[in-house]
C-alpha cells in the first residue's frame, strides 16, 4: 500500500515530471529561472499549491461533476464534467487567495518570501494541468494527495536545475542573438532529454 | 490602418511566443503533427480574439479589484465551447491533445492580452489584436511543426515526401524531431534567426 504511493511520488517527480516531460507551466518556468534563490521560492508556492488544489478538485470531481456523482442527492443520471475547467480554475483562483490571505495574516515572513509569487501561480498551466491529469488518470483522494505532492516536487526540482545552470551561464559568451531566452530554451531542451533517461524505468 | 497594423506587429516584430515568452506550454506539446498544429492555432486563436473583445466590451463596468477573475470566467467559458466544439467535429485530434486544450484557460497569451489590451482598448481593435497575437503565436507553431513532422516522419499534413528507408527511399527519420526536447531547439533556433534580423531585441547580459 505504501509502496504504491511512493512509487506514484517518485514516478511524478522524475518519469512524468510536469515542466520537463510534459511541458507545463513553461511561461514561468522560462522567465523565472535566473537565479536560484527565486526559483526555489516559486518551487515551494508550487509545491504548496499542487499539494492542496489536486486534492481538493478531486472531491470536487468525485461528488459533484462526474457522471453519475450526484448520486448522493438523489440526481444519478447528471453528467456535469463538461463544467469541469471552469470548476478547476475557480477552485485553484480561490485557494490562491485564501493561501495569500491565510500566509499574510499567520506567516508574514514566508508570506514576504513567496508574496510575488502566489497570484502568478493561477495562471501556471502546470497546476490546472496536475487536476487535468488527476481527473484523466482516475486517482482516489489518497493517490491524488500523493500525486498533487509529487508533481509539485518535480517541477520545483527542474526550474531550481534550471536556474541553477543559467546562472552559471552568466560567465560564458553566448552568441548575441541567443543570448537570455534564446539559450534557455536550448538548455531546457537538453534538460528534457536528460530527464527522458528516467523513462524507461518501470516502477 | 490600425487594423492592419495591430494583426501584422505581433507576427514577427513583437512575436508573443519569441520576445514575450508567452503560451509556450502548448507550442512544446502539440506540435509533432500540423495536422495538430492547425487545430490548436484555430483554438488559440478564436478564444484569444473573442476573449479579448468580450473583456473590452465589459472593461468600463468591472472594478479593477475583480477584473482577473471576471477575465478568466470569459477565457473559462470561451475554452469550454471550443473544447466541446472540438470533441464534436474532430473527435481523433482532440484526443490526442486532450488536456492541452483545457490548458488554453492558463495560456498567458489569452490571459496578457486582455489584460494589456483589452481592458484599455475598444471592442473592434482588441477583436484585432487578439487575431494578430493568435497568428503570431500560430507562425511559431506552425513552423516548429512543419519542421518537426518533415524531419522526423518525412511527412507533411500526413502526406509522404520524403521516401523512408524502410520503404526502399532514401530518408532515414530523425528520431529527434519525435521527441518534445526538439521543439525547445526549433523555437530556440528560431528565436535566434528572428533576434539576428531585429538587433533592437537581444537582452543585454
Amino acid at each position: 500500500m505504501v509502496e504504491h504511493y511512493v512509487s506514484l511520488i517518485v514516478k511524478a517527480i522524475f518519469i512524468e515530471n510536469l515542466a520537463l516531460s510534459f511541458f507545463l507551466g513553461m511561461c514561468t518556468f522560462l522567465a523565472v529561472s535566473k537565479k536560484v534563490s527565486t526559483s526555489i521560492g516559486l518551487g515551494v508556492a508550487v509545491i504548496v499549491v499542487q499539494t492542496i488544489t489536486i486534492p481538493v478538485n478531486n472531491l470536487l470531481y468525485t461528488y459533484l461533476l462526474k457522471e453519475g456523482a450526484l448520486g448522493w442527492a438523489g440526481y444519478p443520471d447528471i453528467d456535469l464534467s463538461f463544467l469541469g475547467l471552469i470548476s478547476y480554475i475557480a477552485v485553484i483562483a480561490a485557494i490562491v487567495q485564501i493561501l495569500e490571505m491565510t500566509l499574510d495574516k499567520f506567516f508574514p515572513a514566508l508570506y514576504n518570501a513567496l508574496g510575488i509569487f502566489l497570484p502568478l501561480i493561477t495562471v501556471n498551466c502546470a497546476i490546472l494541468g496536475g487536476s487535468l491529469f488527476m481527473v484523466e488518470r482516475d486517482y482516489n483522494f489518497g493517490e491524488s494527495v500523493a500525486y498533487g505532492l509529487g508533481s509539485g516536487f518535480g517541477w520545483a526540482l527542474a526550474i531550481a536545475i534550471l536556474a541553477g545552470i543559467n546562472e552559471k551561464l552568466d560567465y560564458s559568451d553566448v552568441p548575441k542573438g541567443l543570448r537570455g531566452l534564446g539559450i534557455t530554451f536550448m538548455t531546457s531542451g537538453l534538460l528534457a532529454i536528460v530527464f527522458m533517461a528516467f523513462a524507461g524505468i518501470k516502477l | 490602418m490600425r487594423i492592419k497594423e495591430l494583426i501584422l506587429t505581433p507576427i514577427l516584430s513583437n512575436n508573443p511566443i519569441a520576445l514575450g515568452v508567452l503560451g509556450v506550454c502548448s507550442a512544446l506539446a502539440v506540435t509533432v503533427q500540423l495536422k495538430n498544429v492547425f487545430v490548436m492555432c484555430a483554438a488559440v486563436t478564436m478564444v484569444v480574439a473573442l476573449a479579448n473583445m468580450g473583456v473590452s466590451l465589459i472593461r468600463n463596468h468591472v472594478p479593477s479589484s475583480i477584473r482577473i477573475i471576471v477575465q478568466m470566467v470569459i477565457i473559462a467559458t470561451l475554452v469550454i465551447i471550443a473544447e466541446q466544439f472540438l470533441k464534436a467535429f474532430v473527435y481523433d485530434q482532440w484526443k490526442t491533445m486532450a488536456v492541452y486544450v483545457g490548458l488554453i484557460i492558463t495560456n498567458c497569451i489569452v490571459m496578457g492580452r486582455t489584460e494589456a489590451f483589452g481592458m484599455k482598448n475598444g471592442p473592434i481593435e482588441s477583436f484585432f489584436d487578439g487575431i494578430g497575437n493568435g497568428l503570431g503565436y500560430s507562425f511559431i507553431l506552425i513552423v516548429v511543426g512543419f519542421f518537426r513532422e518533415l524531419f522526423g516522419s518525412g511527412a507533411l499534413l500526413g502526406f509522404q515526401v520524403f521516401d523512408l528507408t524502410k520503404n526502399g527511399g532514401w530518408y532515414q527519420p530523425n528520431g529527434l524531431m519525435l521527441l518534445p526536447p526538439s521543439a525547445f531547439f526549433i523555437i530556440g533556433i528560431i528565436i535566434w534567426v528572428i533576434r539576428t534580423r531585429d538587433p533592437s531585441q537581444v537582452e543585454e547580459q
